[in-house]
C-alpha cells in the first residue's frame, strides 16, 4: 500500500487540528519515496488539454488549455491528474467530484472523446499523445468541466421515480417479491445516474428538451419492471408518445459507453416492446 | 487572550441561561460579542420566501449565457453512431434520387425528356467498363448497407444481440457484407 502525501501546503500547519494526517483524502500526487526505484528515473511527460470556459468573462469563447503532468509523480487515474492540475499548477481549474470511486457520478466527462467518469478513466500511458478532456457533450456549460444538468434531472423526476403501490399488504409489512422477479431489476437498481449515456446519445444532443434520452428510460424500466409496482398502465400511457421514447433510433451509443457497464439501450428495447404489447 | 476570555465567559452564561440557543451559537449564528451584550435573539429567514422566481425562468436566462459543449465535432468515431448515421444517410441517398426521378418521370412527356428504361439503357450501355463498375457500385452500396443494417434493426426491435460485444461485432459485419454484397452486384 502506496503511502501518499499531501498535495496542499495551505492548511498543512491546521490540518492536525480537523482529522489526524493520516487519514487525509490526498490521493493525487504519489510520494517520490514510494516510486518504484527500478523504474526509470525519466520523467514521463504527458500532455492534458482541457476545455476552459469561465463565466466571470462571458464574452470570451471556450478555450483548450494544455498542462503538462509527469505520469510517475500522479496517480493511475484521470481524476488524479485533474486534481494534480488543480493542486500544483492551476486551481482555477473547475470540475466536480466526489467519491472517487465510481458510484457517485459527478466527475462524468467527456475524455478522448468518450463519456465516462474521471475516477474510473485510466490514463494512457501513452505520451505522446495528448489526452483531451471536454464536459458532457451538448451540455450548457457551468464553468469549464461542469456542466448545467438541472433539465436532466427535471426529466428524472418527471417519470416519477418512486414506488406506486397503494395496496396495504396482507400482514402489513413490505411488499415481497420472489427472487425471479427481484433478478429483474438486476442491471437497473445500478445506475447512478451520471448522465454519461445521455450525452453521448446523438437523438439526445438534438431533442433534450422533449427526449428522455437513455438514463431516464433505463430508470423508467426499472419501474415499469418491477413487481411491486401498481401503475405500470399509467406509466406506459405517459411514455407513449411519439417524444419520449420513440426519439430512440437504437444508436447505442449509451451502451457502448456507460461506466458502470450497465445496458440502457437493451432497457429501452424492453420499454418499446412494453409499449407495442398493449 | 482576554478578549478570548470575554468570550468563553459570554458562552457559558449563555449555556446557562439558554441552553437551547447554544446549538445556533457554536453555528456561528450569534457572536460572543451579541450574547455578552443580551442581543442573542435568533433570527430565522422562512425557507419558502427566499425564492419565488419560476426555477424553469432561471433556467431559461442562465441558458442565454452558457456555451453548448462540443459533441459531435469531439465525439470518438464509433461504429455505434458512425454506423447509425450512414444508416440515415443511405436511407436519404436511396430515397431522395427515387422521389426525383419518379417526379422527372412523370413530368418528361411535357419537358421532351427520355427517361424510358430504354433510353437509359442505352445511355448506360454506351459508358466505359470502370465507369459502369463505379457507377453500379455507388448505386448498391447505399441499398446494400441500408438494407441489411435495417435488419440489424430488426433483431435489436426483439430485444436480442443488444450486448456490446454484439453490437460492435454485427455492426462490422453488415460492413463487410454490404461492401463484398454491393462489389458482387456491381461486377454482375
Amino acid at each position: 500500500m502506496a503511502s501518499l502525501r499531501t498535495t496542499s501546503r495551505l492548511f498543512a500547519a491546521s490540518r492536525p487540528m480537523f482529522r489526524p494526517a493520516a487519514l487525509a483524502r490526498t490521493y493525487a500526487t504519489v510520494d517520490a519515496s514510494t516510486v518504484d526505484p527500478n523504474a526509470s528515473k525519466q520523467p514521463a511527460m504527458k500532455t492534458f488539454k482541457i476545455y476552459r470556459w469561465n463565466p466571470d468573462k462571458p464574452s470570451e469563447k471556450p478555450q483548450m488549455q494544455s498542462y503538462d503532468l509527469d505520469l510517475n509523480k500522479t496517480g493511475p487515474m484521470m481524476l488524479d491528474a485533474l486534481i494534480r492540475i488543480k493542486n500544483e499548477l492551476d486551481p482555477t481549474l473547475t470540475f466536480r467530484r466526489s467519491c472517487r470511486e465510481g458510484i457517485c457520478g459527478s466527475c462524468a466527462m467527456n475524455i478522448d472523446g468518450v463519456n465516462t467518469l474521471a475516477c474510473l478513466c485510466r490514463i494512457p500511458t501513452e505520451t505522446t499523445q495528448e489526452s483531451r478532456i471536454y464536459p458532457l457533450p451538448h451540455t450548457y456549460v457551468v464553468k469549464d468541466l461542469v456542466p448545467d444538468l438541472t433539465h436532466f434531472y427535471k426529466q428524472y423526476k418527471s417519470i416519477k421515480p418512486y414506488l406506486q403501490n397503494d395496496t396495504p399488504t396482507p400482514d402489513g409489512l413490505e411488499n415481497r417479491q420472489s427472487p425471479e422477479e427481484r433478478r429483474k431489476l438486476d442491471g437497473l437498481y445500478e445506475c447512478i445516474l451520471c448522465a454519461c449515456c445521455s450525452t453521448s446519445c446523438p437523438s439526445y444532443w438534438w431533442n433534450s428538451e422533449e427526449y428522455l434520452g437513455p438514463a431516464i428510460l433505463l430508470q423508467s424500466y426499472r419501474w415499469l419492471a418491477d413487481s411491486r409496482d401498481e401503475k405500470t398502465a399509467e406509466r406506459k400511457q405517459a411514455l407513449d408518445n411519439s417524444m419520449s421514447v420513440y426519439r430512440c433510433h437504437t444508436i447505442l451509443n449509451c451502451t457502448r459507453t456507460c461506466p458502470k457497464g450497465l445496458n440502457p439501450g437493451h432497457a429501452i428495447a424492453e420499454v418499446k416492446k412494453m409499449l407495442a404489447s398493449h | 487572550m482576554f478578549s478570548q476570555k470575554v468570550a468563553q465567559q459570554s458562552l457559558r452564561r449563555l449555556a446557562v441561561q439558554q441552553p437551547y440557543a447554544m446549538r445556533w451559537s457554536m453555528m456561528g449564528a450569534a457572536s460572543p460579542a451579541a450574547v455578552a451584550i443580551g442581543k442573542n435573539v435568533q433570527t430565522r429567514q422562512a425557507t419558502s420566501s427566499t425564492n419565488t422566481e419560476d426555477p424553469t425562468q432561471i433556467l431559461a436566462k442562465q441558458r442565454l449565457n452558457r456555451p453548448v459543449s462540443p459533441h459531435l465535432s469531439i465525439y470518438k468515431p464509433q461504429i455505434t453512431w458512425i454506423g447509425s448515421s450512414l444508416h440515415r444517410i443511405t436511407g436519404i441517398a436511396l430515397s431522395g434520387p427515387l422521389y426525383l426521378w419518379a417526379t422527372a418521370y412523370l413530368a418528361s412527356p411535357l419537358l421532351g425528356w427520355h427517361l424510358e428504361s430504354a433510353s437509359i439503357a442505352a445511355a448506360f450501355g454506351a459508358l466505359p467498363v470502370a465507369a459502369k463498375i463505379l457507377l453500379k457500385t455507388v448505386m448498391a452500396l447505399p441499398f446494400t448497407y441500408h438494407c441489411m443494417n435495417g435488419v440489424r434493426h430488426l433483431i435489436w426491435d426483439t430485444g436480442r444481440a443488444l450486448s456490446n460485444p454484439s453490437i460492435i461485432k454485427t455492426g462490422w459485419t453488415v460492413v463487410g457484407l454490404a461492401v463484398s454484397s454491393a462489389l458482387a452486384l456491381a461486377l454482375i
